[in-house]
């Protein structure tokens, strides 16, 4: 293994048990081990940026010699305004047009995607018999059936949650901290093998205590 | 001695090894070529028929369906390997050959042509190299269909939800009063800022990772504006670390304008917004360090969180913060409502922004989305019936009907 190598894994190791650390309490190791990774990786996102938008997507499509582009330059001048409220109160308000021109372009853009695939089919795979197949079927059939309608109620604001419909709005709930616990243990799992990750890292290639 | 028996030597160790291992090798190589059927050899099979070039309808005038009968010799004998098509583009008489279809296959979907030209398709039947004589399609010009009716019922839902959501907007700006139900978690906010003031302690307000493109972000935004104006009212301190310049940017305005509402512009501090790293950890690193330094009580987290909503939400347990977060990260719900003392569920996020706001835009998005969720249930209830009740009387009207409920739901491009 190379010096570089075995500088790099001391590295890592040093700053890997610099944030663990943190678990303990707050100390100047892990202030340093912050400093370091907010300061490097702002850094790595500024050089990223620029050379990712301003050379490649800017200015190599806009001075291209053979044929230039006009449509980078959009993206530039809204990038220009959003500079103008370093100017002054009185030109600052043009600040506001790339804001509003991302915004409305974002909601435009995905407003069909996310009806489609958030509401649409999810109410087409709802629409299935209940009382089909297996118990087990039965059972797993009804669950989705009232499930969606009980969360819908839930999340109707329409209504006051009283009566029938808030009845039917506390099963949505129910549903819905089910799924969460659901979730949770699952999550964990995966971060579980996330922590085991770093544990092989320190104990196998820095330590060596494991193959 | 020796000299004479040199070349048996040489003929036992080296030549005749040499020769059993070229043999073993020739035979193994023979034995890995295809098994070629004694007849194929001047088997040439027959051709297919009926090859009919369709416009595919609702498209840009780039694609054309190709169907033809197979050949007698696929469907009898299965002595075929497949198709082979070739396009010939009328005008300038270019020929290219597009892929050999698997035996079996009757069908393909061209949907690499220029509209307006005029195209015919060659089909040979194909059997270890021995190929049919060609059969022709008939000539087809690609054409545009401006609407594509494929979509018709999923411009009809849109058109229904949006259509409610601009009459609610229009409602709502002529001043008529639209009613939307209490959501608990708002109480909150304004005990959660109330117990900052009592404590003397700063609140911190977390807009999640994302840009100002994504909505959650933007919810997040309008309910700091809400913040923003009792911190503002009661001098409290807000601290609020982004990831994003942009959030930095409009928050600052936020923020400001709510000083400036207040009466008390000079009391307001671009440090209040700090950008500190688009990097996701090193944000979360950096947070939690602010966290567990200024000992804030009451976090918010409201935006868009993903694998730092646990890490933040538990260093705020750790401090004692009253915590609120609203996300509609589906995988990140379950980590707030664990950890927070209160949690906006989903759309809870977007609701509590418009009730907040008062703003006709919102109210009225707000309640022309409760009827896109009315419309939804009504057609889960009914659809679930009437699939069931087909499944259990067999009739066939209400399996049609099923059939046309499923149809509704489904998007054909």
């Amino acid at each position: 293994m190379s010096w570089e190598q075995t500088f790099g894994i001391w590295l890592a190791a040093a700053f890997t048990l610099g944030i663990v650390s943190f678990l303990y309490r707050d100390n100047i190791f892990y202030k340093v081990c912050e400093a370091i990774f907010v300061g490097s990786s702002a850094g790595y996102w500024f050089v990223t940026y620029f050379w990712d938008n301003l050379y490649r997507k800017f200015y190599l499509q806009a001075f291209d010699p053979v044929s230039p582009h006009i449509a980078p330059w959009v993206g530039f001048i809204l990038g220009v305004l959003m500079l103008t409220r370093l100017f002054g109160a009185k030109i600052a308000w043009l600040s506001r047009w790339p804001l509003a021109f991302i915004i409305g372009a974002t909601a435009g853009v995905y407003m069909m995607f996310y009806f489609v695939s958030n509401a649409m089919l999810q109410i087409g795979a709802s629409i299935k018999p209940v009382f089909v197949g297996s118990f087990g079927d039965i059972v797993s059939n009804v669950l989705i059936a009232a499930g969606t309608f009980c969360g819908l109620v839930y999340f109707f604001f329409s209504k006051e949650h009283k009566g029938v419909f808030g009845g039917a709005a506390r099963v949505g709930i129910w549903f819905l901290m089910v799924t969460f616990g659901a979730s949770f243990g699952y999550t964990v799992m995966s971060r579980m093998s996330l922590m085991l990750g770093r544990l092989d890292f320190l104990f196998g290639d820095w330590l060596r205590l494991i193959s | 001695m020796k000299d004479y028996h040199r070349p048996q030597l040489l003929f036992q160790i080296f030549i005749l090894p040499l020769v059993v291992i070229l043999s073993l090798t020739s035979a193994l190589t023979a034995q890995e070529q295809p098994v070629i059927p004694a007849d194929s050899i001047i088997h040439i099979p027959a051709p297919t028929s009926n090859v009919v070039a369709v416009d595919y309808v609702y498209d840009r005038g780039e694609t054309v369906e190709l169907t033809w009968n197979l050949s007698p010799d696929d469907t009898i004998g299965g002595r075929i390997d497949g198709y082979e098509l070739t396009r010939i583009e009328q005008s300038t008489g270019k020929m290219d050959t597009l892929e050999v279809i698997p035996a079996g296959i009757s069908y393909y979907k061209d949907d690499k042509l220029t509209h307006g030209h005029k195209y015919a398709y060659l089909i040979r039947s194909v059997y270890f190299g021995a190929k049919s004589s060609p059969v022709s399609s008939n000539i087809i010009t690609p054409s545009i269909e401006i609407i594509n009716w494929r979509l018709a019922n999923l411009f009809a839902i849109a058109f229904i939800l949006c259509g409610s959501v601009i009459y609610f907007i229009a409602h709502a700006k002529k001043g008529k009063k639209l009613f939307i139900r209490k959501i608990a978690g708002l109480e909150a906010i304004d005990e959660a800022i109330g117990r900052a003031t009592e404590m003397g302690r700063p609140i911190l307000f977390v807009p999640g990772i994302n840009d100002m493109d994504d909505v959650q972000t933007i919810a997040g935004i309008t309910l700091l504006s809400r913040v923003a104006k009792v911190v503002a009212d009661y001098d409290i301190r807000i601290n609020m670390p982004v990831s994003r310049s942009l959030v930095m940017t409009t928050a600052r305005e936020t923020i400001k304008e709510a000083y400036i509402g207040a009466g008390r512009p000079d009391a307001y501090n671009d440090d209040m917004v700090r950008y500190i790293t688009d990097e996701q950890f090193g944000y979360v690193a950096a947070v939690d360090g602010i966290m567990v330094r200024d000992k804030p009580a009451t976090c918010f987290y409201l935006g868009a969180f993903f694998a730092e909503s646990l890490i933040l939400a538990e260093t705020g347990n750790s401090i004692g913060a009253i915590q609120i977060a609203g996300t509609a990260q589906p995988a990140q719900l379950p980590f707030f409502v664990a950890a927070c003392d209160y949690t906006l569920i989903g759309e809870e996020l977007f609701a509590a922004s418009a009730y907040l706001s008062n703003e006709p835009k919102q109210l009225g998005s707000l309640k022309g989305q409760d009827v896109g969720k009315f419309v939804a249930m009504i057609a889960i209830v009914i659809g679930v019936l009437i699939a069931t009740l087909a499944e259990l009387t067999g009739s066939s009207s209400l399996e049609n009907l099923s059939e046309f409920m499923n149809r509704l739901f489904t998007i054909v491009s």
